[in-house]
């Protein structure tokens, strides 16, 4: 096998696959508010993809296996994207912000936090996820952090093949018989993470008024609501329990049982071989 | 006897962009072999400056694991036009299907991918599936089977007039 030529001239990025962001004249605390955002999201792409990997070789059936591992794929492909420009914003780098944290230190949702379980169970928590996250996105498109605004257009994209796809495998689900069960066992223990996406992050009003957010994440966490409302009542489910918290913030104490058992296995090589690279 | 002059300019007379873009099309995209990385629009532009030249591409999906080798394909394509050369991956507009070209799409059907269907409305972005013609038979007696394929840009069909599977490239 012939060498690979060095190159000079994207040498100076980590990762000349992704984009070097324009970050404009940001003071630092907006550059800070803005990390801590931006983490937020690609921690919760991040997880959420490693969640799906776990269906790799074993979904109900052929086609699933790969939709989830090319989910799985998609959402770790947004989360890379994000951790470098956390990176560019933040210094540091993006490899170890996705593989050199301890299993406490990630950020990610409470919805997150809780193992695959059963089929049903990933439905109903990616279909939960998603549709928060395309709300999310929404409030992100006329982002004035340009960089931002640009990658939300091209990720909701991606993210509407995720919405359609989990909203045939709800009607699926939700028309009867013993999936019908275990969707409605599954959205009642879910439930209460339903809103957590919407956790406020820190230096919120920063954001807000450098227009870099749209709205506060407790508005958006009611819009979220009102139409998770709405799609339960079309698929004749009942509403799994009043209306969740978004108050319960991503720092916890602990990280959940589960999430430190998935943390174990995706920093497994990082951990093993120091500056391995993906 | 007389020698017929070349049809091609020399490449001292072609403009440099234009000979860059002509180049360009030498390179493929390495999951789609039958399409240039020209064809399928993910050059955003050229831009050429005394001893340099710089081009963004435009990934078709953000996790797509080929950008990089197309990347450094360019790169490596464009060695020798300038001293620097460089090909840089760029998100300043999104990456949609409706970049491909038409040439694209006759060379997605003829290698049998159905070519994306058109997104119509670009705010509402998909509100159903679009029906998929099938490239062998033109039929549009086309089921979705899977819209995840073997990458991220390729969802599964099925024609029921000629019963062939194919693969077509996602309309985003």
């Amino acid at each position: 096998m012939t060498a690979i030529p060095e190159r000079r001239s994207t040498r100076q990025l980590a990762q000349p696959d992704l984009p070097s962001f324009d970050i404009g004249d940001l003071d630092p605390p907006t550059r800070e508010a803005l990390s801590s955002l931006v983490l937020t999201m690609a921690d919760d792409e991040f997880v959420l993809g490693f969640w799906d990997s776990e269906w790799t070789g074993i979904a109900p059936m052929l086609e699933e296996d790969v939709a989830f591992s090319s989910l799985a794929q998609d959402e770790i492909g947004h989360a890379r994207l994000l951790y470098e420009m956390i990176a560019q914003l933040h210094g540091g780098k993006a490899d170890d912000l996705a593989f050199g944290r301890t299993a406490d230190e990630y950020r990610h949702c409470r919805l997150l936090d809780h193992p695959r379980r059963d089929w049903a169970f990933s439905v109903a928590r990616r279909w939960l996820y998603d549709t928060a996250d395309a709300v999310r996105l929404t409030a992100l498109r006329r982002s004035t952090f340009a960089p931002l605004a640009q990658i939300v257009e091209k990720i909701r994209r991606e993210e509407t093949y995720h919405l359609m796809h989990m909203d045939v495998w709800m009607r699926r689900l939700a028309a009867g018989g013993e999936p019908r069960e275990r969707l409605e066992e599954a959205l009642t223990s879910l439930w209460p993470d339903a809103l957590s996406v919407f956790a406020t992050v820190p230096e919120e009003t920063r954001l807000i008024d450098e227009g870099i957010l749209a709205a506060p994440m407790s508005e958006l966490a009611g819009r979220q609501h009102e139409r998770l409302l709405t799609t339960l009542a079309s698929l004749g489910l009942s509403v799994p329990g009043p209306r969740p918290s978004s108050d319960d913030g991503r720092d916890r104490a602990e990280a959940s049982e589960s999430f430190r058992w998935l943390w174990s296995e995706f920093t497994m090589v990082h951990r093993l071989e120091e500056g391995a690279t993906w | 006897m007389s020698v017929q002059p070349s049809v091609m300019p020399e490449p001292s007379v072609m403009p440099l962009e234009q000979a860059i873009w002509a180049a360009l099309e030498d390179v493929h995209d390495p999951e789609i072999p039958a399409i240039s990385v020209v064809d399928l629009g993910v050059v955003r532009r050229v831009d050429v400056a005394p001893g340099r030249v710089r081009v963004e591409l435009l990934p078709t999906f953000v996790g797509c694991p080929a950008v990089d080798l197309m990347r450094s394909a360019v790169e490596e394509r464009l060695e020798g036009f300038a001293p620097d050369v460089e090909a840089v991956i760029s998100f300043a507009e999104p990456w949609t299907s409706e970049r491909i070209t038409p040439e694209g799409h006759r060379r997605l059907r003829e290698s049998g991918f159905g070519p994306p269907a058109p997104a119509g409305d670009k705010e509402r972005l998909l509100p159903v599936l679009p029906v998929a013609p099938c490239p062998y038979c033109g039929s549009l007696d086309t089921t979705i089977e899977n819209a995840f394929g073997p990458t991220l840009c390729r969802a599964i069909y099925h024609c029921a007039a000629c019963r062939q599977p194919f693969e077509q490239f996602k309309t985003v």
